[in-house]
């Protein structure tokens, strides 16, 4: 995983609430069995005005030129401003996927699911949640001024806007460590194998059908 | 000392190593697996020189990409790579897998608890949001993305935070031809999609004890679009009445052993939630979603509300779009919305009561000339020889109705089975966002038995009145 750090980029306003995973990605995408080749069909509905295809050349397809990521002011975008509850519905690690490839690396919100969130930190993509009120404001900014910016620092924990107004923001020690230092998760847990083998021994005696292996 | 809820004694159980506030290790029971979300982790797994922890707690099935139709063939090559991508990695590792055309293939979700493969007491998890269901057994369980996939493979473990309490009480009884999928609907159209997010939800009270084992499956399966990843119900004599005997679940004394461990899976009277939420089940009335979030739901003698009487402008303008996606104008009564396809099937409401109940409704009637399709999908393979054993796939089938080979189908369709642009659908699946059935495609969420009533009528009604 890519350590995150530091990211000064295009802020694009994506003013809808609830947005699923099912619209950052859609399902027909999902028939791949690699990791990568999102990107082309990240909001992939509300991004052409075609339907797509898995094996598609997208550079073929039509543009819807009222999305946000088509409009040229907001061309090269790397942070997401978003309504509540973003991220919705399925667990498909696909839609994050398909953010990093497109060049999204982080994002802002009044709140994030909790499945997306936790997809988000494994692959060093940081979603940053704030306040309903801030993230009104940020909109208001980001519409009205063309190249609007936001730096995010991850040691200190801020967002800086253009003015150089500075926001802080709440993030769980433990997952700030791991995206700073682009840890792999296993690794770490795999380092306490021995607690694990001694939970399983002491489990075992408590609940001994939980220790019965599936054989069918 | 304030007493456990459910939640704190599952979390407590197997607590690896914790972390107080921050993040914990936790031990994962029970490993479903399906052909969209594990190939990556396989592959990752792989490319690390890595093993699989524990492989005989892992349950392999296809569902997502399967035909429900002419099995011998699958016709989309890349589905087809899918599934044979999951039949290899459970040959590499030694996973059981029920197979496409095993008789116990189905609905991941359906099948972990029909086989006793998923316990009271365990943490479940799998590669897709709605491993809540099996919260229903008072087991902790929840969807995880494909790199937590991969996490459990290597270690048997999740590094998490553990979520707040929150307690869902349903009081009183609900009405005649009301479901548990009207219940759902209700506490979600009270708390809202993000109502449950960073929560685990306890449902409790008089309506929910009334539920049988799979009526609160439809309950728990939903949760996640209530916001929460894991939703969890005491276990009491239903719970232990409907795994006894099951292929996988203990036997002989091991069985006795572990029915007085579950007996103890309840919150402690002193307990204490972070949130309440109360929900009068008489007040719920059958429901059908308008919108384009499960949340946007109103009763069946409703009306498709209007966005100019919302004052939140966010929300205002997300009513705005849902209806112009789903093609429908303020103040139109729900029981005018005409239907083109039919959809009985999913992981909330496939089970052998749901398609009873729907059998029901349909029995000696015909469905109406403006439906285009209507299909019924068992969840696995043993519900519908279960159905068949009953009758009710003739009831379907002379009824107008096709019956199907268990799968997720319509749902998301991935596999052949899906809306056309513009097609209106009365579907008993979890989710209408935008495009989920089918490109275009207008998906309203209701019970089996409502989906089944408008595949009669042609449009919504009143399955009480019907």
């Amino acid at each position: 995983m890519e350590a995150f750090t530091q990211l000064a980029g295009i802020v694009a306003p994506l003013d809808r609430a609830n947005v699923d995973t099912d619209t950052i990605i859609p399902k027909q995408y999902l028939k791949s069995i690699r990791r990568t080749g999102f990107g082309p069909n990240l909001f992939d509905l509300w991004r052409y005005l075609d339907k797509g295809e898995p094996g598609q050349d997208s550079s073929t397809r039509r543009l819807n030129p009222d999305f946000i990521l088509n409009q040229p002011r907001y061309r090269g975008a790397q942070i997401l401003l978003a309504r509540k509850n973003f991220g919705c519905g399925s667990s498909r690690e696909h839609a994050v996927w398909a953010l990093l490839e497109y060049g999204i690396r982080a994002m802002l919100a009044p709140s994030v699911a909790d499945i997306f969130y936790s997809n988000a930190i494994k692959n060093g993509f940081l979603p940053i949640v704030l306040d309903a009120h801030t993230i009104d404001r940020l909109f208001k900014d980001v519409e009205a001024t063309p190249g609007y910016r936001l730096t995010i620092d991850l040691v200190p924990q801020t967002v800086t806007t253009p003015k150089g107004e500075v926001i802080h923001f709440d993030v769980d020690q433990a997952l700030k460590h791991q995206l700073l230092h682009g840890l792999d998760d296993i690794d770490m847990t795999l380092r306490h194998a021995d607690h694990i083998r001694a939970y399983e021994a002491r489990r075992r005696k408590q609940a001994p059908w939980l220790f019965t292996d599936l054989d069918g | 000392m304030a007493g456990k809820t459910l939640y704190d004694k599952l979390w407590d159980a197997h607590l690896v190593r914790g972390n107080g506030e921050g993040t914990s290790i936790i031990y994962i029971d029970r490993h479903l697996i399906h052909e969209v979300t594990s190939p990556q982790a396989f592959e990752g797994l792989k490319l690390a020189s890595r093993k699989p922890w524990r492989t005989g707690t892992i349950l392999a099935v296809p569902d997502h990409n399967v035909p429900t139709i002419g099995r011998d063939h699958v016709q989309d090559r890349i589905s087809q790579i899918q599934l044979d991508t999951l039949d290899q990695n459970c040959a590499e590792w030694g996973i059981t897998e029920f197979t496409m055309n095993d008789p116990r293939q189905g609905i991941v979700h359906i099948i972990g608890p029909e086989q006793g493969a998923c316990l009271p007491g365990m943490t479940i998890v799998c590669g897709d949001s709605h491993t809540s269901t099996n919260g229903a057994l008072g087991a902790l369980a929840f969807g995880i993305g494909t790199s937590e996939v991969e996490h459990v493979l290597a270690t048997q473990c999740l590094v998490m935070k553990k979520a707040k309490n929150m307690s869902v009480n349903v009081r009183g009884q609900l009405g005649e031809g009301v479901t548990a999928k009207d219940m759902m609907l209700g506490i979600i159209r009270q708390i809202g999609t993000a109502g449950g997010a960073g929560y685990t939800i306890e449902y409790s009270g008089e309506a929910i004890r009334a539920l049988s084992m799979e009526g609160r499956m439809t309950v728990c399966n939903m949760t996640i679009e209530a916001g929460a990843r894991a939703g969890v119900i005491a276990v009491d004599d239903t719970t232990i009445n409907y795994i006894e005997g099951r292929p996988f679940a203990p036997k002989g004394e091991l069985w006795e052993e572990a029915v007085r461990t579950w007996r103890n899976l309840v919150s402690d009277q002193d307990a204490t939630f972070d949130k309440v939420v109360y929900v009068d089940a008489a007040t719920i009335e059958p429901l059908v979603t308008w919108g384009t979030s499960p949340e946007m739901v109103v009763p069946i003698h409703g009306r498709v509300p209007d966005p100019d009487e919302e004052r939140d402008t966010v929300k205002r303008e997300g009513m705005r779009r849902a209806l112009t996606y789903m093609g429908l104008k303020p103040g139109i009564p729900m029981t005018e919305i005409r239907l083109d396809k039919i959809f009985v099937g999913s992981c909330t409401n496939s089970r052998i009561e749901d398609l009873r109940a729907a059998a029901h409704i349909v029995r000696g009637r015909k469905i109406a000339p403006n439906i285009v399709q209507a299909l019924v999908v068992p969840g696995s393979g043993l519900v519908k020889r279960q159905a068949e054993a009953e009758g009710l796939d003739k009831i379907f089938i002379e009824a107008g109705f096709e019956w199907r080979e268990p799968g997720c189908s319509m749902c998301l369709g991935m596999n052949p089975d899906h809306l056309n642009p513009g097609e209106r659908c009365a579907s008993s699946s979890n989710r209408n966002f935008e495009g989920r059935q089918g490109y275009g495609g207008r998906t309203h969420l209701v019970s089996p038995p409502m989906a089944v009533a408008a595949a009669i009528a042609g449009h919504f009604v009143d399955v009480r009145e019907f």
